[in-house]
């Protein structure tokens, strides 16, 4: 299964002496809190380290009539309790879902809680990122007990008033009651003796049993809907900063080119620019490994408006020093791919048993190549940031998934101590991954620094769709066998891929030794080649699972129909009896130790989904079909049934989507859950019908969503999901559901016309019926 | 130039280019940033007015062509009754994730009401296409707009 590579959202390496979840960081080790840990057979344990310190210190800016209990709560005398949500909000709901935790055990009302965006301080808070659905699995225990800790110091508070023990309290939500008499007192009237008593020890604070929770499992709108719903400023497009100028930048339409000269007199005189230079890029500017770029060279523009700095765009004419990335091209990518394939390749990534052996003795061989292209993250509010630099010190506002590499790579770019550096995570309009990246915050201050003013910088829709780092695209040749009952074999796969460096495979264009069906087919050869790529690559919603989902689970249909077996059945068979297989460690294990691959969770989704959508037992009119597919990634086991039908034309109407999903014990907040998996699902669906960036000459061909299509609600089935709750650690659900939903369309098309969808996106000219 | 526009009930004179997107003057200059800038070709609706109660793409629209017309952006949506509605509809059903686009929705759903107050799912798909919701919600708009209507939200496309 494909290995996560959110790591790749801090570059900060974790304390080589710990295999302990930072989750926390020092908010809570510093007074009295802990850090989760790995536990033997992947559950998430907690290890406490225990403070000397009993005074809780507040995040900056903390009004002066409210006490912090800790670094995530704060109460005010009227009883309004805020809670820090540490990581970026990007749509994925983690504003509302991690106060909802610690309220839960806090035993607050909700009601009277208030959510505030933690500021960036990993010291305090640890890792604060938005990748690889890891907030929910990382944090959910923890947050429990920073909740609960924080009730445990208001019971104190009421008992020391009260002169009675603690046991004799408890809480009702919001107040402390004293049992026996059933007088209560209020958290707001308890905050200020509480917040001056020492935190109890973390090993044994204790924790709610989850039958009696009141928040966590409940429906909770986001915190931010009000908001939202009237057009308040919230996203970084909309930050303000008094004296503010607005800037255009502009890079070499090659990746990696250079500007040499430009019309910078032309453009100082239209309407409105104050200013236009050029860019010296940082060395080295991080391309092409996309989410670690900084900053490139380019042709900055700064007006009084953005509009006007935009039109001036229009008039700007520059020579480009186009580098070597000029002649590459999407054709050339797949005559070089067919040229590799047709040789060893060059690396062998697996290897169980005798894949050749087994081939000359199956009594059926099946071949077929997939191919997937680049595509492009295009969240709708565009790159954009603002920044202030003044007196050597900088200020910037950034809709960022990654603050802190953010915060450490505009320093290093503008040559000052981080602790020059200020950076305010505002909400993102969309991450899906970009929103990992720095360069547009590092190009905000370099303009700020060069133009002495205070900027914003957005991009337009045409920049951000050309410089974007992309999900890479891959080729895949594979080979199958399977014996004379149909039982698969032997399996091989050559994947075709891109090297940016001659040595490593690119940003999120790898495949784990272990991707499915290895490790439960008894011959398996994965060979991996690579090609050169000067085009920046990334992590994209579920990376590389979200591309080699399509191939791998679209190739096993076909050989489930080689077998003349059912494909549902045919999966559910190859898993085998229930048990668990460790995960091999990956780039994810920095974050938490990756529990194993528990072969009866994945059966577990597959039967749902069989239920639900009823499979095997649907009459479907002619030209309609449904395909099947399961995928694991980012913890969460996903089963996915979509039903289609192909009009004569080709054109594809997707009817309907089945989704079954395992994310552990709990749901922690039921309406976000059902919309990120609907959400997801839908996501995968457009990505399949519409979506390709083709590269010409080093540069991207499309310029706006005419050309580069996202699903549109005439193309948005209905989604129905299920959730399969089993006893095991709670993860997140921002991506695993995702790349099962591309091959069970796939899948579907094939068993509604019987032609198969290898090469993504979907051509409906091949599906035309003859 | 100086342009006299009329936004959400109130007269105001702004000092621009003629050609000046009303989107950038409805964000820069009068400091309304509900409305979103998503493609500036009027082809993701995140930037959707009403103008004379008509759902308008104001990423194309020049403030020069204006005029007279009366501009509602999604600040003011809530003092019609559709759009009050509307925006109820979206807290109720919880229809956001990043947020973005949903300005663009809500005045593009209020716009489809005030001329199918009980609208089809086939209608819905009419007057919503043009808006584009990169994280998907488009289950949740469906069910909102139902909802807004006074409709069942259950999808009577199911199969």
């Amino acid at each position: 299964m494909a290995r996560m590579r959110a790591d790749d959202a801090t570059r900060t390496p974790a304390p080589a002496d710990t295999q302990l979840t930072r989750a926390l960081g020092e908010s809570v080790s510093r007074r009295g809190f802990l850090v989760a840990g790995a536990a033997a057979g992947g559950g998430l344990l907690l290890n406490f380290s225990i403070p000397g310190l009993a005074a809780a210190s507040a995040p900056p800016g903390t009004p002066a009539k409210a006490y912090p209990l800790n670094a995530y709560i704060r109460i005010e005398r009227d009883g309004i309790i805020t809670i820090q949500a540490k990581n970026p909000e990007i749509g994925q709901g983690v504003k509302t879902s991690l106060p909802m935790i610690i309220a839960e055990e806090l035993d607050a009302d909700w009601k009277d809680v208030r959510a505030e965006q933690a500021p960036l301080d990993p010291k305090l808070y640890g890792p604060q990122f938005a990748g690889g659905s890891f907030t929910t699995p990382m944090n959910y225990e923890p947050l429990r007990r920073v909740g609960a800790a924080a009730r445990q110091m208001l019971i104190m508070a009421a008992a020391q008033t009260w002169k009675v023990s603690a046991e004799q309290c408890d809480t009702v939500p919001g107040k402390v009651r004293h049992k026996s008499t059933g007088r209560t007192l209020g958290y707001g009237a308890l905050a200020a003796k509480a917040a001056t008593l020492k935190p109890p020890d973390l090993h044994t604070v204790k924790v709610k049993d989850p039958k009696e929770f009141r928040i966590i499992g409940q429906s909770t709108p986001g915190v931010e809907n009000p908001l939202i719903v009237t057009g308040q400023p919230l996203f970084g497009i909309d930050v303000k900063v008094p004296g503010m100028r607005y800037a255009v930048f502009e890079k070499c339409p090659v990746f990696g080119g250079r500007p040499v000269r430009a019309n910078l007199d032309v453009i100082k005189a239209l309407p409105g620019v104050r200013s236009a230079f050029i860019v010296p890029g940082a060395r080295p500017t991080g391309l092409p490994d996309g989410i670690a770029t900084s900053l490139q060279d380019g042709v900055a523009i700064v007006a009084d408006t953005w509009h006007q700095a935009n039109q001036a765009l229009q008039k700007l004419e520059v020579e480009w020093d186009e580098g070597p990335t000029a002649s590459q091209s999407t054709d050339g990518f797949a005559r070089t791919a067919a040229d590799l394939a047709a040789k060893p390749a060059g690396k062998v990534a697996h290897s169980d048993g005798d894949v050749q052996k087994a081939f000359s003795t199956s009594a059926k061989v099946i071949e077929a190549n997939y191919e997937y292209p680049f595509i492009s993250h295009s969240p709708l509010e565009p790159m954009n940031a603002t920044a202030d630099f003044r007196d050597g010190k900088v200020e910037v506002w950034a809709p960022t998934q990654n603050p802190g590499s953010n915060h450490a790579l505009v320093a290093k770019v503008l040559g000052i101590p981080e602790a020059n550096v200020t950076l305010h995570m505002t909400r993102c309009g969309g991450g899906f991954g970009r929103r990992l990246g720095s360069d547009f915050t590092c190009e905000a201050a370099a303009i700020s620094k060069m133009a002495g003013e205070p900027v914003k910088l957005i991009w337009n829709r045409r920049q951000d769709l050309q410089h974007d780092y992309y999900r890479p695209g891959g080729f895949h040749f594979f080979k199958a066998g399977i014996d004379a009952q149909g039982k698969l074999i032997a399996f091989a796969d050559h994947f075709v891929t891109f090297t940016s460096d001659g040595e490593k495979v690119s940003n999120s264009a790898d495949m784990a030794p272990t991707e499915f069906p290895a490790r439960f087919v008894p011959n398996v050869e994965y060979g991996v080649s690579m090609m050169p790529l000067g085009v920046p690559t990334g992590p994209l919603r579920a990376p590389q699972s979200n591309a080699l989902a399509f191939a791998f689970q679209s190739f096993l249909d076909e050989v489930a129909h080689a077998a003349g077996q059912d494909p549902l059945q045919y999966r559910i068979d190859l898993f085998g009896e229930p048990r668990k297989l460790p995960n091999p460690p990956g780039p994810g294990s920095r974050f938490m130790p990756l529990p194993p691959f528990d072969t009866g969770r994945a059966r577990g989704v597959l039967e749902l989904v069989r239920e639900k959508s009823g499979w095997g037992t649907r009459k479907l009119p002619a030209g309609s079909g449904m395909g099947v597919a399961f995928y694991y990634s980012h913890l969460g086991y996903f089963a996915e049934v979509v039903q289609v039908t192909v009009a004569r034309e080709g054109m594809v109407k997707v009817d309907k989507v089945w989704v079954a999903g395992d994310c552990g014990s709990q749901i922690v907040n039921p309406s976000s859950a059902l919309n990120q998996v609907q959400g997801a699902a839908l996501d995968g669906i457009g990505a399949a019908l519409g979506q390709a960036i083709t590269i010409d000459r080093g540069r991207v061909v499309q310029t706006n969503f005419h050309e580069f299509k996202l699903l549109r609600m005439n193309q948005a089935p209905p989604v129905q999901v299920d959730f399969r709750i089993t006893q095991n650690p709670v993860t997140g659900l921002g991506e695993p559901a995702l790349p099962p939903v591309v091959p069970a369309l796939c899948n579907a098309i094939f068993a509604a016309t019987g032609k198969r969808v290898r090469k993504l996106p979907i051509d409906t000219a091949d599906l035309k019926s003859t | 130039m100086s342009y006299t526009i009329n936004v959400n009930g109130r007269s105001q004179s702004v000092d621009v280019e003629g050609d000046t997107p009303l989107l950038w003057v409805l964000r820069d200059v009068l400091d309304l940033k509900g409305s979103k800038f998503g493609c500036g070709m009027g082809l993701c609706g995140a930037c959707t007015v009403h103008i004379d109660g008509k759902a308008a793409r104001s990423c194309i629209t020049p403030v020069a062509a204006v005029g007279s017309a009366q501009i509602t952006t999604v600040e003011a949506v809530g003092e019609t009754p559709v759009g009050k509605k509307v925006q109820e509809a979206w807290m109720q059903l919880d229809v956001p994730q990043c947020g973005y686009c949903q300005a663009g929705q809500i005045m593009a759903a209020s716009a489809l009401l005030a001329i199918k107050p009980q609208p089809t799912d086939q209608d819905i798909d009419d007057g919503m296409s043009g808006n584009i919701c990169r994280c998907c919600t488009y289950t949740r708009i469906r069910a909102a707009i139902k909802q807004a209507a006074g409709l069942p939200t259950t999808d009577t496309r199911e199969v």
